[in-house]
């Protein structure tokens, strides 16, 4: 029984036949189970060890060295404030005390019915918007307290869905030029001659 | 563009709201430096971007022709583009992928001719979803349009190029943690020798890795000519650059000017740029060049911004971001806040950065929150000494790669300048800045 639903499957063979070597798919792969669950559960990566030729402990090992991929389940949204430098200069810290006081939660935690994980993030490069606050990664440029409740409010009522993804989904553009056929494809169709031949 | 009448090389289209659509590429311009440099020899492209003294626009202002000159000769070579912008307070990169993907993208293609190069990957930092969606979709037109994949227009060059989402690293903005982590491994920094993946870079075979930034200017030097981009600017330091400027100024912001004719003061106070320190106040210090460079005081207002100008006052251009801080910033907490930058994201590779980083971090942490002790002030440097030997501008190189000496800098001179700040924080048991 495959990890991957059959649509992601298919994306899954064709991230490896992108790159010259299938390892460099470790990393987009996860991406990919992540947009599937959310996280990175302990089947996905036995399959992506499969499909990149390394053992499962050799994908959690990478997977648990980059700070977006979790292998723990998180909330729906993952909510990240910067305190950095910059952001730290313009309220940052308070912003993120706000936000854990707001979401009931500490920092890293994730509130009861699983819709928001709350993080401090190190710099997002958009210092001229700080503090910068990013949802699924992707910038909402909420910096007071006032903006960022109603923020939480239509996210929990359900909005913003077309403009910030449930979390694990990175990027909604599909390849559609430069396609190689990936290997196991080639193998099967050769595979089909084969018997065809015979 | 303000101050000086230097065109702008890359933002010149991002005043247009659709500036990352292909059809607005298109329109202003598009493609016509790579239709040009089909026309040329591949040596002919490269001698133009070696006579432009382009330095590249990552941080460590290497010059990129140089770099391209040292790719070794071999039938597997490889171009990789630095979209993992992560430097604290730095933000053009973010500006350039979300806003013009496909200018970078000309630039990539064009550099892959000039290098002969048959596969090319830009890695974009995984925190930018919408710069990734934008530099894909633009990877998706220019095949379409026939700019990349097999014979671009009817050349008979062939190129394809691959955007690889990172995962949240800082670390693998350094170039060969950039490669690890592009081999589907963890971003550790490689083990000099091999200095340069010009040498031995992505699976071993010879690699050029170039900014994103540095990507974003080649069109314009095609199009325009080398001598017409090293003619701006001055010194070492040609062509425009992009500076992003954060903290306590009233309009912060990416800006591109010219390089060397401009000042810090220029950036800082200039109506068209940072139009001054927020609320009138006056200045304490300003971070020129990344979280590892060393602060510059109001004293250096007017040094050009240039590479070697910068070198010389004893600090960096490195990355192109200038923080500010006003006279009531605490610059115990500053120091303290860059310092667990560093202490996060240490790879922990090598001893020095991994178990100094922490330390620093927890000593900045006492004499900030009220449990410093006088003896503090000698142990930072002490650690910090072991970290980078000597303490000095430019550190020592103790590790693998330069994040661990990058961490003294900040602590040396926040205490170097504030000596009595830190004083007051360990005498009054807590931070006098609330």
């Amino acid at each position: 029984m495959s990890y991957f639903n059959a649509a992601m499957a298919a994306r899954a063979r064709q991230l490896v036949s992108l790159y010259p070597k299938a390892r460099s798919a470790l990393v987009p792969l996860c991406h990919l189970a992540q947009e599937q669950d959310g996280w990175l559960r302990p089947e996905a990566m036995e399959e992506i060890a499969e499909l990149v030729g390394v053992t499962p402990a050799e994908v959690r090992g990478t997977a648990s060295f980059y700070d977006m991929l979790h292998t723990e389940p998180v909330g729906r949204y993952v909510v990240s404030i910067c305190t950095n430098i910059a952001c730290l200069l313009d309220g940052a810290a308070e912003l993120l005390d706000h936000a854990s006081e707001r979401l009931g939660v500490p920092v890293g935690g994730t509130t009861a019915d699983g819709v928001f994980t709350l993080e401090e993030a190190e710099c997002l490069a958009d210092c001229d918007h700080p503090p910068c606050v990013q949802v699924n990664h992707r910038f909402v440029r909420t910096t007071t307290a006032d903006a960022f409740d109603r923020l939480i409010d239509e996210l929990a009522a359900g909005g913003r869905t077309e403009e910030i993804p449930p979390h694990g989904t990175l990027v909604r553009i599909r390849r559609s030029g430069g396609l190689r056929v990936p290997p196991d494809e080639i193998a099967r169709e050769r595979a089909q001659r084969a018997q065809g031949d015979g | 563009m303000p101050l000086t009448d230097a065109p702008r090389i890359v933002t010149a289209r991002l005043s247009y709201p659709d500036s990352y659509t292909i059809e607005r590429f298109l329109e202003t311009g598009g493609y016509q430096a790579l239709r040009k440099a089909l026309t040329m020899t591949p040596a002919e492209v490269a001698a133009e971007v070696d006579a432009a003294s382009l330095l590249g626009r990552g941080g460590a202002g290497f010059p990129a022709g140089r770099k391209w000159s040292m790719l070794k000769p071999d039938p597997v070579t490889y171009l990789v583009v630095n979209g993992d912008e992560s430097e604290p307070a730095t933000f053009k990169d973010h500006l350039l992928i979300e806003r013009d993907p496909n200018q970078i993208l000309e630039g990539v293609i064009i550099s892959a001719y000039a290098l002969q190069v048959t596969q090319a990957f830009i890695y974009v930092r995984g925190e930018f979803a919408l710069g990734l969606e934008r530099m894909e979709q633009a990877v998706n037109d220019a095949y379409h349009h026939g700019a990349l994949g097999r014979n671009i227009f009817s050349s008979g060059f062939s190129l394809d190029v691959v955007v690889h989402p990172g995962a949240g690293a800082y670390i693998c903005g350094d170039e060969t943690a950039l490669l690890e982590s592009l081999e589907g491994k963890r971003g550790f920094p490689r083990i000099k020798p091999p200095y340069y993946p010009a040498v031995i870079g992505l699976y071993g075979q010879p690699t050029v890795v170039n900014n994103v930034e540095t990507m974003a200017n080649i069109p314009w030097i095609v199009a325009n000519g080398g001598k017409a981009f090293a003619a701006l600017g001055g010194g070492r330091s040609c062509g425009t650059r992009m500076f992003a400027l954060s903290g306590h100024v009233n309009r912060p912001g990416a800006y591109e000017v010219e390089m060397v004719k401009v000042t810090f003061r220029d950036l800082i106070y200039d109506p068209q740029l940072g139009a001054g320190v927020r609320g009138g106040r006056d200045l304490l210090a300003f971070i020129p060049g990344g979280a590892s460079s060393p602060w510059f005081g109001p004293e250096h207002l007017d040094l050009p911004l240039g590479q070697d100008e910068v070198g010389q006052a004893g600090s960096m251009l490195g990355s192109g971001s200038v923080v500010v801080m006003d006279s009531t910033t605490c610059p115990v907490r500053a120091a303290w806040r860059i310092t667990r930058f560093f202490a996060r994201e240490s790879c922990g590779q090598c001893t020095p950065c991994r178990e100094g980083s922490g330390w620093l971090e927890r000593i900045l942490y006492r004499i900030e929150n009220g449990g410093g002790r006088e003896q503090d002030l000698d142990l930072l440097l002490d650690v910090c000494d072991n970290i980078s030997p000597g303490v000095h501008w430019p550190p020592e190189q103790t590790t693998i790669c330069p994040l661990g000496p990058s961490i003294p800098p900040s602590i040396a001179s926040s205490l170097g300048r504030f000596r009595d700040d830190f004083l007051v924080h360990i005498k009054d048991g807590g931070c006098p800045h609330g």
